[in-house]
């Protein structure tokens, strides 16, 4: 029955995750263009000034080096899933345990029962997601803060803690390693500790990338192990079509929540994002410091103009729109010299220039992390071509990913990522599990190369 | 032992790729797109291809054997046609991309020049053509198993290896020729490539007489290296300037 409970935190968890994927991807639509742990009330501005062509320039010359700083933590990830699922026999071992969420079994005698109880799994595995998204959206609305960041916080402490020790235990066995419990706890309870500390609170920038690559592959190698085959090829389907209603439809719960974040200024769950700078983790302590800024006019010579200047500015506006503020320039100047003291940026950047590609992070949700993880890891396991179908899906998903991002730097609003990096991955795990592989297999038979 | 066979036949297949990839292409994001988009690219011809070659086999007799060489060799000759065409779309597509970057920047000049982008293009083909051909001999190396027990050729893995390395840095070379022709306009260019690669792939069915297909295979590598070279805008001048430049700063420092 600690499974109940696990995974119920889990699916919490999860369930928060899609949320904060898309979110993410939204912040991530905006934060191509500004300064990311700014103030929201920022982002609507900038898109007004995006159609200036250099700052489309910026985007999309920034736009490379943005793709590959999602590329190395999402390949991290999937090599993480895939060599544990290589190597650690237990992630695809048939214990004939199951999620309470996906009660069907898959193990039926016709192909027609199996057919229908994994799409029953898969609707009420989406729908619980739904409920999730639905009562988060909810909690978010009504500004029930403490309920959405005690759940955070159970549900990573779960992951951190629980879900390490079985996969530490596992990969003992498989290597035959002997392990004392003290020592054991030992390692487990830094590892947790530190983790915790990483995610909700501050770390150096690597470690806590670090660690939400390891709960993603923790999370994605659960699903693996306990989510049979059919039920998790109909999920990931379903839920990037999820995912894309949610984000992109006005009613969308996803949109709300993205829409509510923006107007109270508030960066969203920061705790379950992937971030590639260290800037939204000083951001929290940003706000507050900035709107003190806003406040105090120690500080800024013009206050009353500040917060207009200060949304505008964060915009990471290029130094030509600066420089036709001639007359704000003081204003901008001194803005962006507190923020960055604040924000503990690197040091060696000339003050007039915002536009500094240092400042524009990239965020992808852990969702989406677990989900591309996912479907590499089930690939790997499950298909009998082995590696070149885990390597034909690894690379759909990371052109799916580059697609996404191009995008985002042309649309410029919150994208869902999941879609078009699923939607390949699937396409390119059936074709090649049942076309390419017995082609390759007969060619390698014969060493014949084309 | 499997061991060692796994790693030097890892080596040899991939080392030249990985080489040219950690030291031309990994400190540049544009390069890696490209790279990582050209194996997409030489993954959906491989896909097409072996859709026909599966309809083929489903609508044929499975015990006639030499009906289903007789197809798979159909088969492997489309997939060579199929990559081509897909080189050129690819090519089309950077054409774009390059335009609409350059348009796009501040001098309206390019970040990456269309040789660049050949090159990446080409080794991006070789990489994954190579990890298609070599990935899973290589986890078959590691277990245990005799080569060759039933007759086969004992030389089955390092043949293997070999021939994943000509083919990858062929791939290449024939990239930055292919693109340098539809540049220039020159489709003889395009053709000589297209019947080089079914050359290549054709030596490969004389396997296992491996003098056949190997030795040759080289040769033509070898060929288009130079060709590459030449026409990329190397010269003789500029062989010996790298070889001076070498021993000039051997000399001043």
């Amino acid at each position: 029955m600690d499974f109940m409970e696990i995974h119920q935190n889990n699916v919490s968890s999860e369930g928060a995750e899609p949320r904060r994927r898309t979110s993410e991807s939204g912040e991530r639509g905006r934060g191509e263009t500004e300064l990311n742990g700014q103030p929201p009330s920022a982002r609507p501005i900038p898109a007004t000034v995006t159609e200036d062509d250099e700052d489309e320039e910026l985007t999309l010359k920034y736009g490379a080096k943005h793709v590959i700083m999602l590329f190395v933590p999402v390949t991290l990830c999937m090599v993480v899933v895939v060599a544990t699922i290589k190597s650690v026999s237990f992630y695809t071992q048939n214990d004939g345990q199951q999620l309470i969420y996906t009660p069907f079994r898959e193990d039926t005698e016709t192909v027609g029962q199996r057919a229908l109880n994994s799409i029953l799994n898969a609707a009420i595995m989406i729908s619980v997601i739904v409920v999730m998204t639905l009562v988060l959206v909810l909690l978010y609305k009504y500004r029930c803060y403490k309920v959405i960041h005690g759940w955070l916080f159970i549900s990573s402490l779960l992951l951190l803690f629980f879900f390490s020790f079985i996969y530490l235990g596992e990969v003992f066995k498989t290597y035959n390693v002997a392990m004392d419990y003290f020592t054991l706890a030992v390692i487990i309870w830094n590892f947790g500790v530190v983790g915790m500390i990483c995610i909700h609170w501050k770390g150096p920038l690597r470690l806590q990338q670090a660690y939400l690559i390891m709960i993603s592959a923790l999370m994605a190698l659960v699903f693996i192990k306990y989510l049979p085959e059919w039920t998790s090829w109909l999920i990931l389907a379903v839920i990037s079509v999820y995912d894309l209603l949610a984000v992109l439809c006005p009613k969308g719960p996803l949109r709300i929540l993205v829409e509510t974040a923006q107007e109270r200024n508030e960066p969203i769950f920061p705790a379950l994002i992937y971030s590639s700078t260290m800037v939204w983790l000083v951001g929290m302590a940003d706000n507050v410091e900035t709107r003190k800024n806003n406040t105090s006019s120690s500080s800024e010579p013009e206050n009353p103009a500040s917060p207009g200047q200060q949304s505008e500015d964060d915009g990471g506006f290029t130094s030509a729109w600066v420089g036709q503020q001639q007359q704000q320039l003081g204003n901008l100047q001194s803005t962006e010299e507190s923020r960055r003291e604040v924000q503990q940026m690197p040091s060696a950047r000339p003050p007039a220039d915002p536009a500094d590609d240092e400042e524009r992070g990239v965020k992808l949700g852990l969702g989406d992390f677990i989900f591309y993880s996912m479907l590499v890891g089930k690939a790997s396991a499950t298909a009998s071509g082995d590696w070149n179908t885990t390597l034909a899906c690894f690379v759909a998903i990371l052109i799916g990913l580059c697609l996404t991002l191009l995008l985002l730097a042309i649309f410029k609003k919150a994208l869902p990522a999941l879609p078009i990096s699923i939607t390949f991955g699937l396409v390119f795990y059936f074709a090649t599990d049942n076309l390419v592989r017995p082609f390759m297999d007969q060619l390698a038979l014969h060493q014949f190369y084309i | 032992m499997p061991v060692a066979v796994f790693f030097g036949c890892a080596f040899i297949a991939f080392g030249p790729a990985l080489a040219l990839f950690v030291f031309t292409i990994a400190r540049e994001p544009l390069r890696v797109i490209i790279l990582i988009a050209g194996a997409f690219f030489w993954l959906l011809s491989l896909l097409l291809s072996s859709l026909v070659w599966f309809i083929a086999v489903k609508a044929s007799n499975p015990e006639n054997v030499s009906l289903q060489k007789g197809l798979l060799i159909f088969g492997a000759v489309f997939s060579v046609v199929l990559q081509e065409v897909f080189r050129f779309a690819y090519y089309r597509l950077l054409r774009k991309a390059n335009e609409g970057l350059a348009a796009i920047s501040e001098e309206n000049l390019s970040p990456i020049s269309v040789q660049q982008m050949a090159y990446v293009a080409g080794l991006g083909f070789g990489i994954m053509s190579g990890a298609f051909s070599m990935i899973n001999i290589l986890s078959d190396s590691l277990g245990p198993g005799t080569v060759g027990i039933y007759g086969d050729s004992q030389y089955y893995f390092i043949t293997s290896a070999f021939m994943t390395m000509a083919m990858t840095l062929l791939h290449t070379f024939w990239g930055v020729v292919f693109f340098d022709g539809c540049e220039k306009r020159r489709w003889w260019v395009i053709a000589a490539v297209a019947a080089l690669h079914l050359l290549v792939s054709g030596l490969s069915f004389l396997n296992p007489s491996y003098e056949g297909s190997l030795p040759p295979a080289y040769v033509i590598m070898v060929l288009m290296a130079a060709w590459a070279f030449f026409s990329s805008g190397g010269s003789l001048q500029t062989l010996t300037q790298v070889w001076m430049c070498k021993k000039n700063g051997v000399d001043s420092s």
